[in-house]
């Protein structure tokens, strides 16, 4: 076997390429997560966002109205979501399984009836969303490829994850947030609307889904199919619960379930059966959630002997 | 010292089925210290939830300082200088003690940044002017229940607060935290002209610490007087509204059985943590009698009685009910050998909370033939029927069968575990603290059903914190100490001091 066409920069930067809609989605995800609301409707916010942004880029020929439309459907889903499960109460696991449902079924009947086509849609007229690059960082080994020639939204995910944390842990209303997830009499009691914090996470956790799914659309490839999000929305909610709802934390788990999707893609090059190395970042999905367990039943225990 | 600062005016609150305060005028005087008392559910709670705009009053007016109370929402009655302290803490376990002093007002650094340093500069402030002693870099999850408070309090201050509640503030205190806590009060009255309302069902605190005191008795308001012209005993009848108060129970002779309904014998019992709670305890009821057990909380009264329920594992030793070993049993199987349980915490194992008074009346039940139809159709019609007979003769108030168990208050939601349990006509009965955080009417209605009980020969295990409780009820007394029986005593021979000694192992060690 060669080790060498595995494990390259090309490797990495497919890491970097299958992270990015994660990253995007967990951001959107963990501020669901800090108020309280488990959010598996992400799959569906993203696969709307995805659809948008190539409906919009095709028709108004620019990458920036794409990702304008796009947000706004995020926005419009999240105050859909927020409605049921904030204002009606609802269960959130059933309206987040029924946004999936919907979503995957509406994006599959506006292919058709749109653009007349069963599957895919492709054109020429769409407009992708544009690659950054830096000339003087190429000459910089390893780094240089890594860093240059990425589409914008995996620069706007990095610095979002810092955005996001200054957001959660540094800022009143990040306080807000966390206070009308863990206990929000309180924040009632001391003048402040819980449910408001809670539509706002909602709406946040819309608009980045949807960029998620631009990025999926626009930045990935340059089409849309039926079901592109390949449930990466369920992975971004195990992400978060992985990194305890905390930025950079979703951001190293996001990367690791990359990295393990990558690897697979790799391992396809060099003969392995693509039916085994596409369960991969699934298998990954599972044992972090394992490693997770075992490690706060650990913690349980040693905070108990400490008692 | 008379101006006026807080005006009730004719003001009613009604709830889905129950009439929660009923055409109630009262008035607050500035630099006073006001205490509500009356029994659970008698609206005392929802009079102040709606001074601090959790509720908004059916009809009726508020005025505080003169104002109107247009809108009745916390963040208007806190910009009128009102302050509350829940009887459950509404504090972010996970915020530090200054993150939760300062929430919503958060002082920020560049506009949109938390400035931590100035929150906790904020808290020393407050500590320092109100000498009440807090760390602003504690996490409150870290810090003591008394210190909660003090955190609840300094809350309430920074917020401009001048007028400030008290819900049951002493509920969750030591006698020592609460000592700190009335000195508290009488400096923050004193010094600063604040007016506080107190609500408690504790009269000798309301002897001790009020000016004035208001007694609320099903949703009106009794009485209001000076706190030095009336005593316990006066406050107590007005609150009940009759002069009853505990009566000496009737006990009927019964012949001395030597046979046991509960023998437990050299029983061993961990607790969750895997430490020894029961410690080779031995123990016998007798039908016809009440056994009452004593000792200070966490000496494995607990466990005990979870293990002879069957709620626990037993380590070693035996349990035997009406003559036959629990061995092996589930709680269900036990309860089938002849045994009924009223446990400790009726919220988390007496009710199920949702549903509503009848199912709870019903559980264990439901298979009976009068109530079920081949043990799978219920019969709705004979189970309301039913309920409604215990609703009656257990005095169930604040609302009707359908009312959900969990919005009742404390004391009626143990009459619904306390009429179940008895309807089973059960031999023997476990009962674990059957009146605490309840007021005294139903105190006294509880009691006298325990002592029918025991007069129609039942063997009754009593497990109680409170003395008076245990003094009032039990044929015999046994003192726990450590998971193991320190002394057994006769309750009309031994006082309770010397009980005490019994009690914390002093008496033990003396001897040896």
């Amino acid at each position: 076997m060669n080790w060498e066409s595995i494990f390259n920069v090309g490797l990495l930067q497919n890491t970097l390429r299958t992270a990015t809609p994660v990253i995007l989605a967990g951001l959107g995800c963990l501020m669901t997560e800090h108020v309280g609301i488990m959010n598996i409707g992400i799959d569906g916010m993203m696969i709307v966002g995805a659809f948008v942004a190539v409906l919009a880029s095709y028709f108004l020929g620019s990458w920036l109205l794409a990702l304008v439309f796009a947000l706004l459907s995020g926005v419009l889903l999240g105050l859909f979501y927020g409605l049921f499960v904030v204002k009606f109460k609802s269960d959130e696991f059933i309206i987040g399984v029924a946004l999936n449902i919907f979503a995957g079924a509406l994006t599959v009947f506006l292919l058709r009836t749109i653009f007349n086509v069963k599957g895919a849609f492709s054109d020429p007229a769409i407009v992708p969303l544009p690659k950054l690059s830096a000339d003087w960082l190429e000459s910089i080994p390893l780094i240089g490829p890594l860093l240059n020639n990425n589409t914008l939204l995996v620069y706007v995910s990095w610095v979002m994850v810092l955005v996001c944390w200054l957001f959660i842990y540094r800022t009143p209303a990040g306080f807000w947030l966390r206070a009308a997830g863990e206990h929000p009499q309180s924040l009632r009691a001391a003048g402040k609307s819980p449910e408001k914090m809670k539509y706002l996470a909602s709406v946040l956790c819309g608009a980045f889904s949807a960029l998620a799914g631009a990025h999926l659309s626009l930045g990935y490839l340059t089409m849309f199919s039926e079901n592109m999000s390949n449930s990466k929305g369920y992975v971004a909610v195990a992400c978060v619960i992985f990194g305890r709802a905390n930025p950079p934390l979703v951001f190293l788990a996001a990367l690791l379930f990359g990295f393990i999707d990558a690897l697979g893609t790799r391992l396809q090059s060099v003969g392995v059966d693509p039916t085994l190395t596409k369960i991969f970042p699934y298998v990954g999905t599972v044992l972090m959630m394992v490693l997770l367990a075992i490690r706060e039943r650990a913690k349980k225990k040693a905070a108990q002997a400490a008692k | 010292m008379s101006e006026t600062i807080v005006s009730f005016k004719h003001v009613s609150m009604q709830f889905p089925g129950v009439l929660a305060n009923d055409d109630v005028s009262l008035d607050i005087h500035k630099g006073e210290v006001f205490a509500l008392v009356g029994e659970n559910g008698a609206g005392k709670s929802t009079l102040m939830k709606i001074l601090y705009g959790l509720n908004e009053p059916t009809t009726g007016q508020v005025f505080v300082k003169g104002e109107e109370m247009k809108t009745f929402s916390p963040s208007t009655s806190i910009a009128h200088g009102i302050g509350m302290v829940h009887q459950h803490f509404m504090l972010v376990p996970s915020f530090t003690v200054a993150q939760n002093i300062v929430m919503c007002g958060e002082p920020r650094r560049h506009r949109f940044f938390y400035d931590f340093d100035k929150a906790n500069q904020i808290t020393n402030e407050l500590v320092r002017e109100y000498g009440l002693q807090v760390n602003p870099t504690d996490r409150v999850q870290d810090i003591s229940v008394g210190l909660q408070q003090r955190v609840e309090i300094l809350k309430a201050l920074h917020h401009g607060a001048d007028i400030l509640i008290l819900d049951e503030p002493t509920a969750v205190l030591t006698p020592q935290e609460t000592d700190e806590l009335f000195a508290v009060i009488r400096s923050i009255v004193r010094e600063k002209q604040m007016s506080i309302i107190i609500i408690t069902h504790k009269l000798y605190e309301v002897m001790e610490i009020s000016d004035r005191v208001g007694v609320m008795r099903q949703g009106k308001l009794i009485d209001v007087c000076e706190t030095k012209d009336v005593n316990e005993r006066i406050l107590a009848s007005m609150m009940v509204g009759k002069d009853v108060l505990l009566d000496a129970l009737e006990r009927t002779e019964q012949a001395r059985r030597q046979d046991s309904a509960i023998e437990v014998e050299d029983l061993y019992v961990t607790d969750t943590r895997g430490l020894p709670a029961v410690r080779g305890l031995s123990l016998q009821v007798h039908p016809g009698e009440i056994l009452g057990i004593a000792g200070v909380e966490g000496n494995g009264q607990s466990e005990l009685i979870e293990a002879i329920t069957g709620m626990c594992p037993i380590q070693r030793g035996t349990v035997k009910i009406q003559g036959k070993s629990t061995k092996g049993l589930t709680p269900g199987k036990i309860r089938q050998l002849g045994l009924a349980h009223v446990p400790e915490d009726r919220i988390a194992t007496g009710v199920a909370a949702p549903a509503d008074v009848t199912d709870n009346l019903l559980v264990g039940k439901e298979k009976a033939p009068e109530f079920s139809v081949a043990k799978i159709h219920l019969k709705r019609r004979s189970i309301r029927a039913y309920a409604r007979k215990l609703f009656e003769k257990f005095d169930i108030r604040g609302a009707g069968v359908d009312t959900p168990v969990g919005s009742l208050s404390g004391g009626n939601m143990q009459k619904v575990v306390v009429a179940r349990e008895f309807s089973y006509d059960t031999p023997v009965l476990i009962i674990s603290q059957p009146t605490r955080g309840v007021d005294i009417g139903a105190m006294d209605f509880i009691h006298k059903q325990i002592m029918d009980k025991r007069n129609a020969g039942c063997a009754i295990l009593l497990v109680s914190a409170d003395l008076d409780e245990l003094y009032r009820l039990s044929d015999r007394l046994v003192a726990i100490y450590e998971g193991k029986i320190t002394g057994e005593f006769d309750p009309k021979t031994i006082d309770k001091a010397e009980l005490g000694y019994y009690m914390t192992g002093a008496r033990k060690e003396a001897e040896a």
